[in-house]
């Protein structure tokens, strides 16, 4: 457990974080969320957080050392997508018994690593820790160490238990676990200057399938993705690669940064979201190949490329403009994708009414401010009621947000679209946000909404007679 | 008739099996106004919360207890207080529901006596009901927590009577019925012009429909009167056999004898409750229900057909598994492969040689040769792979629409539960080829029924 609250607070003093930085000693060490409100609480544990960072990596067997809770009600619920292995979404779970909290769970564990290795032979396993486990004392790394000698495969403690604190930290976390014991572990068959990492994309809904193209028609290779649609040893051997993309800004910035600071890979942060910003990361990363000695004429051959799709995308949304124009648009969302999807939204002309910024940084809230000027809405944090209530007096005319406020806005008989992980769209690169602007429209114009907003006959003053 | 078997291997691969916190969450969800909480940390909630909606295509209200390592270790009781506090002030439930998991009950803590703590504390709360169960996450499952949550809410809240309400009834729900099928079993019951109060009634909450207003509760389900009026009750009526405690609590707190159904899924069974009804109400069995009775009949004799001899995989928890593998067995079908997630005496009056308490894998291994794969969303991916027909029973039911108003009880429910199944057989009957009757050595599987897939 030490070794667990030094790597807390380690991961908390994240020197590249502008918004970490700009703390007093005392503040950083509380960490990057405020404390939890019991009662008033709301989102995932730190274990969800890290479930969700390495999940996406296909042919590892994910097994979770804990009481059933914790796989046997959320497993195989997320839209990461795979080209190859479907073992990820296998449920695999100790399902520790009363028996076990009193004796102890590693014996348990092991002989799980042991029949998972036997029965599926994963080329790693990853054991997550929970609660539990760490309550009773569970030593997984030891059990982890013993199991890889014993077996001769990779055995990841991913040390996380939910009780550490919310999501974005089980993210980090999880990335620890990458640092510590999975990069630098391999190497590719060959390398070439044009090889980069993405790092926070988990192709959700099949998203990294949306830019890879564009990446390819450049010669740029993916040489690993952190995680989509990941293998094992591609992440293990992303030490070679010349540049990183860290999308979605801090739920991986350490990996990121210690990938720059040990094996000296340069990084930029940027998003494949709305139309200038996914031309600018193509601009960025070519930029940074070339200045890590990839031929210059590949900046060339990314403005050619820039100026094609864009053309080509503006085309295609021309026919959305002036039916999606000055319409209202209530944006519940976190962090970098506020910004990036107020920025693609105004392109095609809608207005935002209002945007959250609970998880945006200063700097997030500064380009909100750039875009959408000094009188932006933005939100720091709405109850659900003040949303449903916004929806109902048409102050907004439809609400972009994750799952669970959906209802929100349903009940209250307005259109609402997710943009969160278990949406069923894919929304990166040019076509996706073709794609988020045609979903939008088919949202506004559905014939659903003059009907189901219409009361019952007989609940309107003198609809009487004739029914 | 079927030998229990406890898998012994140390890995569950696929869990069939969800925790009991988040069963006594959704018993909770059946409640009116209330709003229930874990006592653990917030991933707990946010679990069974995103489980839910994607079940119900609703909204649900449950709340955390955001318990940390500190606070684990130092005992929770501010934590508690702050949570009540919180959502008291926030969201003036009638009733909070708060329900342990594995962290707090490792740690011990006691939280009946906090509660007491608090109250002394706080005259404010006075008027608010707050029930506590206790349910780890390493003991038994999803209904047991379920089956619980609902025996803690008759102990702590139904009032005993002087005199007993004539025509009032009580149900007691079990967590393998669905909104649709509470609001069915409600119709039959007041048809007979009994008053019935179920418990919980989750047709109130989470049937979907568009409320008047944003509700930060519940918005529906057992309200708090009618849950102290309980013990008023001329009898309980119980639906489901892990629902027997709770009704045996209700006996002893309020003197209201109960009769137990473990199944409404079936002709004999439904008889059996409509002859019941019929006897308590001193009323004939209404017309609709004579005419529904000879649909089902006529169903049945129509379907059996492509029901016989057809081999069914399960896996279901006790109640919902007894429930649908009695009906196929009547309906001709051998029940070949049979997981559950946790004891019942149900277990052993499984029509199926054995049943096995574990998890899909398990079902998997044993499914292989089947017709038909009948099990919650998660079964999804078995069936691809074993390419049998599939259909989605109990919880969750993530990739379907409607799972809110799947309905299997009484005549009408057993009807059209047998048209749906048996119109999985007829679109997947195998039909002959030239080479279906192909000279035996060819095809090599002497005797052996044709499988074409």
């Amino acid at each position: 457990m030490a070794g667990l609250n030094a790597k807390v607070q380690e991961v908390f003093n994240e020197p590249g974080c502008e918004k970490n930085q700009g703390k007093s000693d005392k503040e950083r060490k509380k960490g990057c969320t405020k404390q939890l409100q019991p009662g008033a609480a709301a989102g995932g544990c730190a274990f969800d957080g890290a479930k969700i960072a390495l999940q996406p990596i296909t042919d590892v067997a994910h097994l979770v050392h804990g009481p059933i809770a914790c796989e046997g009600n959320s497993w195989d619920n997320r839209g990461a997508k795979s080209s190859g292995s479907r073992l990820y979404r296998t449920g695999f779970t100790t399902d520790v018994s009363e028996l076990d909290v009193v004796y102890g769970g590693e014996k348990r564990l092991y002989k799980s690593i042991r029949e998972v290795i036997e029965k599926y032979d994963p080329p790693a396993v990853f054991v997550y820790q929970t609660c539990v486990t760490a309550l009773i004392g569970d030593d997984i790394e030891a059990v982890c160490k013993a199991a890889s000698e014993k077996f001769g495969k990779p055995v990841i403690p991913v040390d996380a238990p939910g009780f550490v604190g919310n999501k974005n930290l089980g993210n980090k976390l999880a990335g620890e676990a990458l640092l510590d014991y999975v990069i630098g572990t391999e190497e590719p068959e060959y390398t070439t200057p044009y090889d980069i990492n993405v790092i926070g994309e988990y192709n959700l809904s099949g998203e990294l399938w949306q830019v890879k193209p564009l990446f390819d028609r450049l010669g740029i290779r993916v040489l690993s993705c952190i995680s989509g649609d990941a293998r094992y040893k591609e992440v293990a051997w992303s030490h070679r690669a010349r540049a990183t993309m860290m999308v979605c800004s801090k739920a991986m910035i350490n990996i990121t940064r210690k990938l720059e600071e040990r094996y000296g890979i340069p990084y930029f942060e940027g998003s494949f979201y709305g139309i200038s910003d996914m031309s600018d990361s193509l601009r960025q990363t070519a930029k940074l190949l070339v200045d890590r000695g990839a031929d210059a004429e590949l900046l060339d051959r990314t403005e050619a490329l820039i100026a094609e799709e864009e053309a080509r995308v503006w085309k295609a949304l021309e026919p959305y403009k002036a039916r999606l124009k000055d319409k209202k648009v209530l944006l519940i969302t976190g962090g970098v994708k506020s910004w990036s999807v107020v920025s693609a939204l105004q392109e095609v002309g809608m207005e935002i009414v209002g945007t959250s910024v609970k998880k945006s940084t200063v700097e997030d809230k500064e380009r909100i401010k750039e875009l959408m000027g000094e009188d932006a809405h933005m939100l720091d944090d709405m109850s659900p009621r003040e949303m449903y209530k916004m929806l109902k007096d048409a102050k907004a005319e439809i609400m972009l947000s994750g799952g669970r406020s959906q209802f929100v806005a349903l009940k209250a008989k307005m259109p609402w679209l997710d943009i969160n992980q278990e949406r069923h769209h894919a929304y990166a690169g040019y076509d996706g946000m073709v794609a988020l602007v045609r979903e939008i429209d088919r949202a506004l114009y559905h014939p659903i909404w003059e009907q189901v907003r219409k009361p019952a006959p007989w609940e309107t003053a003198g609809a009487a007679s004739g029914y | 008739m079927a030998t229990v078997v406890t898998q012994r291997k140390a890995c569950t691969v696929n869990p069939l099996k969800m925790s009991q916190p988040i069963g006594a969450a959704l018993a909770f969800l059946g409640l009116d106004a209330c709003l229930p909480a874990l006592h653990g940390s917030q991933g707990c909630t946010a679990f069974g919360m995103v489980l839910f909606v994607r079940h119900f295509r609703e909204n649900i209200p449950l709340q955390t207890t955001a318990m940390n390592e500190a606070t684990t270790i130092l005992g929770g009781i501010d934590n508690i207080e702050q949570a009540i506090l919180n959502i008291w002030t926030r969201a003036k439930p009638a009733i909070i529901g708060i329900a342990s998991t594995g962290l707090t009950e490792t740690k011990g803590d006691d939280v009946d006596g906090y509660i007491r703590l608090i109250r002394k504390k706080h005259p404010e709360l006075d008027e608010l009901a707050i029930v506590y169960v206790s349910t780890p996450d390493y003991k038994g499952a999803f209904q047991d927590g379920w089956a619980n949550a609902v025996s803690r809410i008759v102990q702590s809240l139904v009032e005993p009577a002087p005199k007993k309400k004539e025509n009032q009834v009580n149900v007691l729900a079990g967590s393998h019925l669905s909104p649709g099928d509470i609001e069915e079993i409600r119709e039959i019951i007041m048809d007979f012009g009994l008053n019935p109060v179920m418990l919980p009634d989750l047709s109130g909450s989470l049937d979907g429909h568009i409320p008047e207003d944003f509700s930060p509760t519940t918005m529906g389900g057992t309200t708090l009167g009618e849950i102290r009026s309980m013990g008023a009750s001329v009898a309980s009526i119980v639906i489901g056999e892990h629902m027997l405690t709770a009704a045996v609590e209700l006996g002893i707190k309020a003197d209201v004898p109960y009769t137990v159904f473990d199944r409404l899924l079936g002709l004999e069974a439904n008889d059996k409750f409509l002859a019941f009804l019929s006897g308590l109400s001193g009323r004939p069995v209404p017309n609709k229900y004579r005419r529904q009775r000879s649909q089902l009949v006529d169903a049945m004799l129509d379907g059996h057909f492509f029901f016989g001899g057809k081999k069914i995989a399960i896996g279901a928890e006790p109640d919902l598994l007894w429930g649908i593998s009695s009906m196929l067995a009547e309906m001709g079908c051998e029940i070949d492969a049979a997981v559950t997630t946790t004891l019942s005496p149900l277990l052993e009056k499984i029509p199926a040689k054995e049943v096995v308490i574990g998890d899909l894998e398990d079902l998997e291994l044993r499914a292989k040769e089947c017709d038909l794969l009948i099990t919650h969303s998660h079964g999804r991916q078995m069936a691809e792979r074993l390419n049998i027909p599939f259909l989605r029973m109990g919880l969750p039911i993530f990739d379907r629409l409607g799972a809110a108003h799947n309905l299997s009880v009484g005549y009408r429910g057993t009807r059209d539960l047998i048209f749906q199944i048996g119109n999985i057989f007829m679109a997947n009957a195998h039909e002959a080829t030239p080479d279906t009757w192909a000279p035996i050595v060819e095809r090599g599987d002497f005797g052996a029924q044709v499988t074409a897939h």
